[in-house]
């Protein structure tokens, strides 16, 4: 097997956040590298700087101290107008609340994406491959929890994204909608070869991954490769 | 079309109830200026149009007396340009059916038509030159009394009473503004002008082969000042009156100061209903847009940029914006014809030109454009340049703390909502104090609007209460012997009588000049009395002067200083003559003395010009009629007559004007109070929610958010009376003439008009929060973060 593509690669990055007189260590120095095509889960317990770091990877906040590359271009010092065309072209996000534009419905909700992109799916396609081929004129308030977020999906993979970050995408389900998520966030690693993280604070979710690294208190403690490599449904939690 | 451009419209038809609050404002706004501006430059451009096509005099020069070989030594004058010579007369008129004294000026007509002053026929003909009984009717008279080519009515010239015909109905750019001479306000039903071929109105006034006034006009170089007194010099053995410029000239005065007032209020009112306005957008746009906030996250963590979101929700607002920009025009231009229309009643203008000019439009665009593009461009790069990240969470849990008036002792026994109230209110101070002051300035505009008129209505009190007692005045067309009062007071319902006498003159004080009239009043009158500042009854002197204080600043003389006093009528002795004190009035620039003193001043033996009367209201039918028939009465105010019409005529204009703005005023302060109270719903939807799932009841979450409304409402209904007086005595300030001074006064009214205006606002928009209270869907809330 050739040696994997690194795509990201962080050194020794920091976050600092300023409440007022007090300083919050968000992360306090992490080294990290992930792979093309590799799914990669996020584990570790609230407040560990999880959603943090996938901040600063898919370039929606800036680290304070360290350097970050994707693709060998260096995200921390990228200017904004640099931050937001990377978001747009190799980037796609789902977060734990969906974020939809709640005046929009799936199908649009997913073309204000694609009508900026590049090289796009057809937001039907998109929606197709999350199952929601008989839901594209809803609205998010006339969709489940679940279907929320394969919109949300749906959207974030309709531009053909380098890269896929997820931040707790199965937060707010249950099991059983959360392993049709999964699936689906699966299906686009297999069938696109998208380099995925996800957050999770869910340790079960954690063995599908190809390789797991733990989060704590601002620290990558331990990285884990995956031997035998679960599917999402055969999880049950 | 493209997924983004739909969410501006469906967040639109979201907040379609904010959206039109906002359109609202807007549209009042645009709405004030573009009246204002149109009405105002309609009867800028009629006027001046009038005056340049009908050829309006440069100047006039009344006198007693003069044969018309004199006219030649006055055209001879340097700078004249044209001058022509007439035959002015005062005349009782006798109508059908109409009792009350009618009076009315007769004015000349030369054979080949005037070429100063021209006259506009509307209908009819010319009166026939050889004929001695038929004359053209002013528009305004002949309105009042339905006259028409054909009705005849008798007058009574110099002492005789004849028949005249009414051949035409006519304009004159001389008298668009005609009040009776001695009267406060025009009243069409008892003062008419009527022009008469001059032959026929010489013969019938004694004036054959003579003139006693004189227009002219003046080449473009010429000096007024220096022709003034070359005639003055040449008419001064003729009993010349002291010739006048044109800014002199009665009706011009008039409209030159109602412009100067209505030029104020096109600036000033729009300029307060605009800052309102913007500041309210600011203000408005801010926290609608911040509501947006996550929105803005998820677009820019999917590759917008910030420009990109800028012009998303500037298009957001230029749609509402336009549509209340495009309403506000409609409204204004409609309301601007409605006030012209208005005007034109009052100034009798034959045409009038209304057009709404493209800068007008443009400028009330552009105002509305850059306040609420600013109000934006602020919030939504306050919002934007968030990291998408931060912009996504949910704000940070306000920090809160113990209130300042919870320490209080008494705050111990107080509910929980009702420290809700308290803590969110002290929580952001600058947003409350910034929802007090929409309010507040809301609240202001309504006083304001409704300012004008109360302040009238006290001149008038004053004038009708304290100075003015009389039931009726005789005005003598020159002056007569003291013994005239005798036979006045013995007509049939005259308890009593007091004389007058009314001397022009030209005042000077060093450089200063001012023409006016002294009014000689007998010692302890009854009838009319001169106010002091306090607006108790001055006293008039035998040795001095008193001054209306107005004058006395125009020439800037103080109690102690002696004025040199030019008469203009007799022996045009000139006087020295201290001021002794200085008179309050509202109205006009009046000088008053002593009555016998003045006439031993004149060097004349004692005459009257005039007299106020007391008279029985039953037997007003017959002093009328025998009023009439002497010859030596010029002319007769009816107080009842003077009072209803200045209710009739003045205050409908004034208050037509006050109502627009009314109007408007409560439209904004409704769209600032709904905006306040339904943003304070979307902000704290979550948190009420949340209240509700813990188990409070709506009533108890419908009264955190109204309460807070109720507080703000309460405390900004004060500041707007304050500021709205503040405000209105600015404006004020800039309105002072020689016509009128008027006093800041608000009538507690006014103060409860706005206050409900402001209250109702509040119920209103109350009414529409609980209804959402009501509706609010908790799980929803709790589930989705939007
Ligand atoms: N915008 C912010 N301002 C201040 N502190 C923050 C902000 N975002 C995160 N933090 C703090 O940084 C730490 C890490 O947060 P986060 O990365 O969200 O943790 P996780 O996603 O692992 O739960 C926490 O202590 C959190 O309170
Ligand atoms: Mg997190």
């Amino acid at each position: 097997m050739a040696e994997p593509r690194r795509v990201f690669s962080a050194t020794g990055i920091t976050k600092v956040y300023h409440m007022g007189d007090v300083e919050v260590h968000a992360l306090r120095g992490v080294d990290l590298e992930l792979y093309a095509a590799e799914f990669t889960v996020l584990l570790g317990p609230s407040g560990s700087g999880k959603s943090t770091l996938l901040n600063i990877l898919g370039g929606l906040d800036r680290v304070t101290s360290g350097e970050v590359t994707y693709e060998g271009r260096d995200l921390s010092r990228a200017s904004e107008r640099d931050l937001t065309n990377y978001r747009r072209h190799y980037v796609g996000f789902v977060f734990q609340f969906y974020n939809l534009i709640p005046s929009l419905t799936a199908r649009e909700n997913v073309s204000v994406v694609t009508e900026i992109a590049l090289d796009p799916m057809r937001p039907e396609d998109a929606l197709e491959l999350v199952g929601l081929g008989d839901r594209m004129d809803h609205f998010p308030s006339q969709l489940s929890g679940g279907q929320q977020q394969r919109v949300a999906i749906a959207r974030a993979i309709a531009k053909r994204p380098a890269v896929l970050l997820c931040d707790e995408p199965t937060g707010a389900l249950d099991s059983e909608t959360g392993i049709v998520v999964l699936e689906a966030l699966m299906r686009v690693n297999r069938q696109m070869g998208t380099t995925t993280a996800i957050i999770t604070h869910n340790a079960d979710i954690a063995s599908i991954a190809d390789r797991v690294i733990y989060l704590s208190d601002g620290h990558i403690v331990r990285t884990e490769q995956n031997r035998d490599k679960k599917e999402p449904r055969d999880l049950h939690w | 079309m493209r997924a983004i451009n739909r969410k501006i419209l469906r967040d639109l038809v979201g907040m379609r109830g904010q959206a039109l609050a906002i359109a609202l404002v807007v549209a009042s706004g645009a709405a004030t200026y573009i009246m204002s501006v149109s009405t105002l430059d309609a009867l800028e451009s009629t006027l001046a149009a009038y005056y340049r096509e009908y050829r309006f005099a440069d100047g006039f020069a009344p006198l007693k007396r003069a044969p018309r070989s004199v006219a030649a030594r006055l055209r001879e004058i340097p700078g004249i340009q044209m001058l022509e010579t007439r035959v002015l007369a005062a005349a009782n008129l006798t109508i059908d059916n109409f009792d009350e004294p009618v009076s009315a000026q007769i004015v000349s007509i030369p054979e080949s038509g005037p070429l100063l002053n021209a006259i506009y026929l509307r209908s009819g003909r010319m009166p026939d030159p050889s004929r001695d009984n038929e004359v053209l009717v002013s528009d305004s008279f002949a309105s009042a009394h339905q006259f028409r080519a054909g009705t005849h009515f008798y007058a009574t010239i110099n002492g005789r009473r004849r028949r005249l015909e009414i051949t035409g109905i006519a304009f004159s750019p001389e008298f668009i503004y005609q009040v009776q001479p001695g009267a406060l306000i025009p009243d069409f039903k008892t003062f008419g002008i009527l022009w008469m071929p001059e032959d026929a109105l010489a013969a019938a006034y004694d004036m054959e082969g003579a003139f006693n006034d004189v227009t002219f006009s003046i080449e473009r170089s010429a000096n007024i000042k220096e022709i003034i007194d070359r005639m003055d010099e040449i008419l001064a053995r003729y009993g010349g009156l002291g010739a006048y410029g044109r800014e002199d000239q009665l009706s011009n005065k008039y409209l030159s100061s109602e412009f100067d007032q209505l030029r104020q209020m096109a600036v000033i009112f729009p300029a307060i209903f605009y800052g309102v306005a913007a500041f309210l957008l600011n203000i408005v746009i801010t926290r609608v847009i911040a509501t947006q906030r996550e929105q803005m996250g998820v677009l820019k963590a999917f590759g917008y940029a910030t420009t990109d979101l800028v012009l998303h929700y500037l298009a957001l607002v230029a749609m509402i914006i336009a549509a209340g920009i495009a309403g506000g025009i409609a409204l204004g231009a409609w309301l601007g014809q409605a006030l012209g229309s208005l005007y034109m009643e009052y100034y009798r203008f034959p045409f009038l030109l209304f057009h709404l000019r493209p800068d007008m439009i443009f400028v009330a665009a552009l105002i509305s454009g850059v306040a609420a593009g600013l109000g934006t461009l602020h919030a939504v790069y306050r919002a934007a340049s968030l990291p998408p990240a931060v912009a996504m969470q949910p704000p940070v849990p306000p920090r809160y703390r113990r209130s300042f008036l919870e320490s209080l002792p008494l705050a111990r026994s107080v509910s929980q909502p009702t420290r809700m109230i308290v803590r969110n209110l002290e929580r952001r101070p600058l947003k409350s104090v910034l929802s007090i002051l929409g309010v507040a300035a809301a609240c202001a505009i309504l006083v304001v609007g409704t300012l004008f008129s109360d302040s009238v209505d006290y001149i008038v009190r004053i004038q009708f209460q304290f100075a003015q007692h009389d039931d009726l005045n005789v005005i003598f067309n020159e002056p007569a012997s003291a013994k005239a009062i005798s036979s006045l007071k013995a007509m049939p319902g005259v308890r009593y009588a007091e004389p007058f006498r009314s001397v022009p003159v030209r005042l000077r004080f060093e450089q200063r000049s001012y023409r006016t009239s002294i009014q000689g009043l007998p010692h302890g009158a009854v009838l009319r009395r001169v106010l002091d500042s306090e607006l108790k009854p001055a006293p008039v002197q035998e040795h001095g002067l008193l001054l209306t204080d107005y004058l006395a600043g125009i020439l800037h003389v103080r109690p102690g200083d002696t004025l040199t006093v030019e008469t203009l009528e007799g022996e045009r002795r000139v006087l020295r003559l201290p001021l002794v004190a200085v008179a309050k009035e509202f109205v006009g620039v009046g000088a008053y003395m002593e009555l016998e003193a003045l006439n031993c001043a004149m060097g004349e033996a004692p005459s009257i010009s005039g007299a106020y009367m007391e008279t029985d209201s039953e037997h007003d039918k017959e002093i009328y009629a025998e009023l009439r028939e002497m010859p030596r009465v010029a002319g007769a105010g009816v107080r009842a007559n003077a009072l209803r019409n200045f209710y009739e005529t003045m205050a409908k204009q004034a208050l037509t004007f006050a109502f627009f703005n009314t109007l408007l005023a409560a439209s904004i302060a409704f769209g600032v109070v709904y905006n306040s109270a339904r943003i304070g719903f979307s902000e704290r939807s979550r948190e009420l929610a949340s209240l509700r799932v813990l188990g409070f009841t709506r009533f108890e979450v419908a009264y955190i958010l109204l309460g807070e409304l109720a507080v703000l409402t309460v405390a900004a209904i004060p500041i707007g009376f304050f500021m709205g007086r503040g405000l209105g005595a600015f404006m004020i300030s800039n309105v002072q003439t020689d016509l009128f001074r008027v006093p800041v006064i608000v009538d507690p009214s006014t103060y409860a008009f706005a206050a409900i205006v402001v209250l109702a606002s509040a119920l209103i928009s109350g009414a529409g929060i609980l209804r959402k209270i009501y509706k609010l869907d908790l799980v929803e809330v709790l589930k989705v973060r939007e």
